[in-house]
């Protein structure tokens, strides 16, 4: 996030675009609502009539997939209205005449087409949103292409900057992180081209850096592969051995069935985790880890802030906190890892990282830090890019709107859409062995509109099949206005509804984040 | 900004204008009791048991509600101030069921705090008590309305703390009830269970299920840490009973204050469940053996550092985890890059 979540109740406009934010975050959720209550604009684009869309002023229900040409379409009105902030383009911008050049043809009228949104609601919308004093977008992985903080955001960067939403408080560019540590694991450099804080391996200076700093002659320049080009090595061959920390990709990725094939294929495969996930069944050697109530670290929430875990209770059974776990596998494989506590890591992370600079445990013990943070001075950057982007100029990137890769067809004539639940999280590892929340939401189903199921003769509570050219599962239908006529909707968290059996593992080109928003299927009922 | 001067049981105490008596009082470090007044909340003024002298008043006035003005005196635990909580807390303790020794929020509870304080050992008004059914059809929350004295805080807190309005005061007179809309439970209304209202209840009307059950308030040692779940970063306090995780409470957290979700309030069960790995294990013949760290350690360095040997550092690759810690990540990268000899190391955060 570019603000603070505390800033988003102070926003004059709120456009939430992909984001079913009560459900998903929702303590950022109360920060909506108290803007809403303070008298706030929400503006909601989303194809589902969620829980925030009904608090919304406006509800775009956009049709899936269809975000980047709502966005130019924004943007389209407001050049065409002269509504843009042109002291901040001329001031703060490049390559304006670019961006201007490509959202020309997304007339409302032509993105109505695209959106179904009527080119009047639009323009209602730009215009407020470029005519507030303060406004934020919220969006989550839904709609962006972008990954972890140093790529540009772009069809939704451009907006802001347009009207110079951005660097200042209460207004500015939210994409709001759907795991715990999603923003540190990124800032530490788990990441196939970077290292921590997002130094360039590519870098001569930065790798001859950590090599001393690590005691070696050199590290390897050329950048690494994704998960999905990973699990396609795996399944061709030329990935041999894998080791996997605390992700359940079975369950997580797209076309899972394709991932276990992959696995299987697998020379060797670790799995480090708390419990003996779908992903762990498929290892050669699985390691016990401690829960974060177990162990000492920290983690960076979606707004960049720095903040303590702190050990509770003993590790259950031999399990063993991940970090002696790493140290124990590199010193075995001859490299000696030592490291009393993860203050210690924390010392040499901080020391590597410019952005984690003045990052300790001492200053950590008075609360959180956001940063960037350069120097134990330093009071951390709640608001980024105030008075100068990161990278000087903020650059307009022009994006087109593409439509989704797979569209419905007579053979799969629905849209699947996958999401989460507000009791659960995640592949449900964790929230489905809590004695509560699995308890009181126990089993998953279906959300389909009613248009829909009386088409296919489906009562509420029914049990269906839904099948996409990947594969099928079972559950129960609901009947819902929460989706529109063509689109059907299930979360992920349970294991039963393994429901990226279904889903599309085509990628986007950029960011290879997989299409799950949309895919097509069928439904019919079984029994 | 203007500023008032008053006298508070005789010291001279500065307050920006618009700062309560009670707000006065608490920067000097004067105790007020109060039952109905919270901080982050609107003020209620109903509860009473905030009263204070203030020379040349006709009444007592009410601490929480009343503006601190230049030159007044105030007066806190004067014999009419504490003859008037008393009474109070005689009217409280009536129709309060006298179950201290069983009930979950013996030692953290306001009621108690204030009768030990001034003396008051039982109701002084024998009289009708209600007898409603203790409400616990729900996982998370157990609601005994016979302990609620109708400080409304919870209907405060779900209206603008959670933005609900599950909530609210229904029936009058003796019959005044704090409910759902139809007088139905929990379970049955539109509560999402973030026990919000929980964590402001002063007394034991409102208690998280399973914690007030395991342990006694006295036997918590409580860690503050942040939230395992979605990436907003809520802190909150692990409350530890004989080297277990026994339940979650509110503290004033950077990002959340004392707000918290469902999941992050009553989603810990997971840290003991029988569930856990609790060994090594290695898989031989298609079935998992238990194994020795040694052992694990030993063929992982084996089987990785052949592959790298014999196929090339490429042929390696490593998920991290968006669950784990920063000094986890740091170090799995390290590995991954100084160990393996790869940059193939990516994790699930594009998910
Ligand atoms: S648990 Fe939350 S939603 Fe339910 S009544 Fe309490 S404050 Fe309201
Ligand atoms: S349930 Fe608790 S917080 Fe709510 S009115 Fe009763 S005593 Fe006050
Ligand atoms: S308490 Fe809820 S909102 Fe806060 S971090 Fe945890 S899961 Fe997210
Ligand atoms: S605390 Fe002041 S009236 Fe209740």
């Amino acid at each position: 996030m570019t603000n603070p979540i505390q800033d988003v109740a102070g926003a004059d406009f709120i456009f939430a675009i992909g984001t079913n934010t009560t459900e998903s975050h929702p303590i950022i959720g109360l920060q909506v609502k108290k803007a809403v209550r303070g008298g706030s604009t929400l503006v909601v684009a989303d194809p589902r009539k969620t829980e925030v869309a009904e608090l919304a002023k406006v509800h775009l229900q956009i049709k899936s997939g269809s975000d980047i040409a709502l966005l130019n379409g924004m943007a389209n009105v407001i050049i065409a209205e002269d509504l843009y902030n042109k002291e901040f383009v001329a001031e703060r911008t490049e390559d304006f005449e670019a961006f201007k050049a490509a959202v020309e043809k997304y007339t409302p009228e032509y993105v109505e087409g695209i959106t179904g949104i009527a080119a009047a609601s639009l323009r209602e919308v730009a215009r407020g949103y470029a005519r507030v004093k303060n406004a934020t977008i919220l969006y989550t992985m839904g709609i962006t292409q972008h990954i972890c903080g140093t790529h540009n955001v772009f069809a939704v960067a451009n907006l802001s900057m347009l009207c110079g939403h951005i660097g200042k408080p209460n207004s500015g560019v939210n994409p709001l992180r759907g795991q715990n540590n999603v923003q540190g694991a990124c800032d530490m450099g788990a990441l196939p081209a970077v290292l921590t804080g997002y130094q360039g391996v590519g870098l001569d200076d930065v790798r001859a850096r950590f090599a001393s700093a690590w005691g070696l002659e050199s590290l390897p320049a050329k950048p690494g592969i994704t998960v999905g080009e990973m699990l396609e090595g795996a399944s061709h061959g030329t990935i041999k051995g894998m080791y996997i920390m605390g992700e359940n990709p079975v369950l997580s990725d797209p076309d899972a069935n394709h991932v276990v094939h992959a696995l299987d294929k697998l020379d060797f495969l670790v799995v480090q985790d708390i419990f003996l996930t779908e992903t762990a069944q498929l290892a050669d050697v699985v390691l016990p880890a401690a829960s974060f109530a177990e162990k000492d670290g920290t983690f960076s929430n979606t707004e960049r802030r720095v903040q303590r875990v702190r050990k509770a209770v003993e590790p259950v059974g031999e399990a063993r906190p991940d970090w002696q776990i790493l140290c124990q596998v590199a010193t075995a494989m001859g490299y000696p890892m030592n490291y009393a506590s993860p203050a210690d890591i924390m010392k040499e992370i901080a020391s590597l990282t410019p952005s984690y600079g003045g990052i300790s445990y001492e200053r950590l013990e008075q609360g959180g830090i956001q940063w960037p943070c350069p120097n134990p001075e330093h009071p951390g950057t709640p608001v980024l890019h105030v008075g100068k982007f990161s990278r000087g100029m903020g650059k307009f990137n022009p994006v087109e709107y593409v439509a989704p890769a797979e569209m419905p067809d007579e053979q799969y004539p629905l849209v699947l859409s996958t999401g989460r639940r507000h009791f659960h999280y995640h592949t449900g590892t964790m929230t489905m062995r809590t004695g509560a929340l699995e308890v009181y939401y126990g089993t998953e189903y279906l959300e389909i509109n009613s248009a829909d199921a009386a088409k296919l003769v489906i009562c509420d509570g029914d049990k269906v099949k839904v099948s996409s050219r990947r594969g099928s599962v079972e559950l129960s239908a609901r009947i819902t206005d929460v989706v529109p006529e063509g689109l059907v909707f299930t979360s992920f968290h349970f294991p039963e509804v393994a429901i990226n059996r279904l889903t599309n593992p085509a990628r986007d080109s950029i960011a290879k984040i997989p299409e799950f928003k949309v895919c097509a299927v069928k439904v019919e009922k079984t029994a | 900004m203007a500023e008032v001067t008053l006298t508070i049981n005789g010291g001279q105490i500065t307050v920006p204008q618009g700062s309560t008596i009670l707000n006065a009082a608490q920067k000097m470090g004067v105790f007020i009791p109060t039952l109905c007044y919270d901080p982050e909340l609107t003020i209620d003024g109903s509860c009473r048991m905030c009263v204070v002298e203030v020379k040349g008043a006709r009444t007592l006035m009410i601490s929480c509600a009343t503006a601190a003005t230049e030159g007044m005196v105030v007066e806190t635990e004067s014999p009419a101030v504490i003859e008037a909580r008393k009474t109070i807390l005689e009217l409280l303790l009536a129709n309060h069921p006298l179950d201290c020794l069983t009930c979950g929020r013996n030692g953290d509870c306001r009621l108690q705090d204030y009768a030990y304080r001034y003396g008051v050992k039982e109701g002084g008004f024998a009289g009708a008590m209600h007898q409603y059914p203790i409400e616990d059809d729900n996982p998370f929350i157990v609601r005994d309305m016979n302990k609620c004295i109708l400080c409304g805080k919870c209907v405060r807190a779900c209206a603008q703390i959670q933005g609900k309005n599950v909530v609210d005061y229904t029936y009058r007179g003796f019959d005044t009830k704090i409910a759902p809309a139809m007088d139905t439970t929990l379970a049955g209304s539109d509560c999402v269970f973030c026990g919000n209202c929980v964590a402001v209840c002063p007394v034991g009307a409102l208690q998280e299920k399973v914690l007030r059950s395991k342990a006694r308030t006295w036997e918590i040692n409580k860690v503050r840490t942040t939230c395992p779940y979605c990436g907003t970063g809520c802190n909150f306090d692990l409350n530890v009973k004989d080297g277990k995780v026994v339940g979650v409470t509110s503290c004033d957290g950077d990002v959340n204050g004392r707000a918290l979700c469902v999941k992050g309030r009553f989603g810990y069960g997971f840290i003991h469940h029988p569930d856990r790995l609790s060994k090594p294990l290695i898989k031989k013949d298609g079935q998992f053996v238990e194994a020795s760290w040694e052992e694990a350690l030993a063929l992982v360095a084996e089987k990785l550092g052949g592959i790298r040997d014999n196929n090339g550092p490429d042929a390696l690759a490593v998920l991290s985890s968006a669950r784990c810690t920063n000094e986890e990540n740091y170090l799995l990268s390290k590995l991954t890059r100084a160990v393996f000899g790869t940059n193939n190391i990516d994790h699930c955060a594009r998910l």
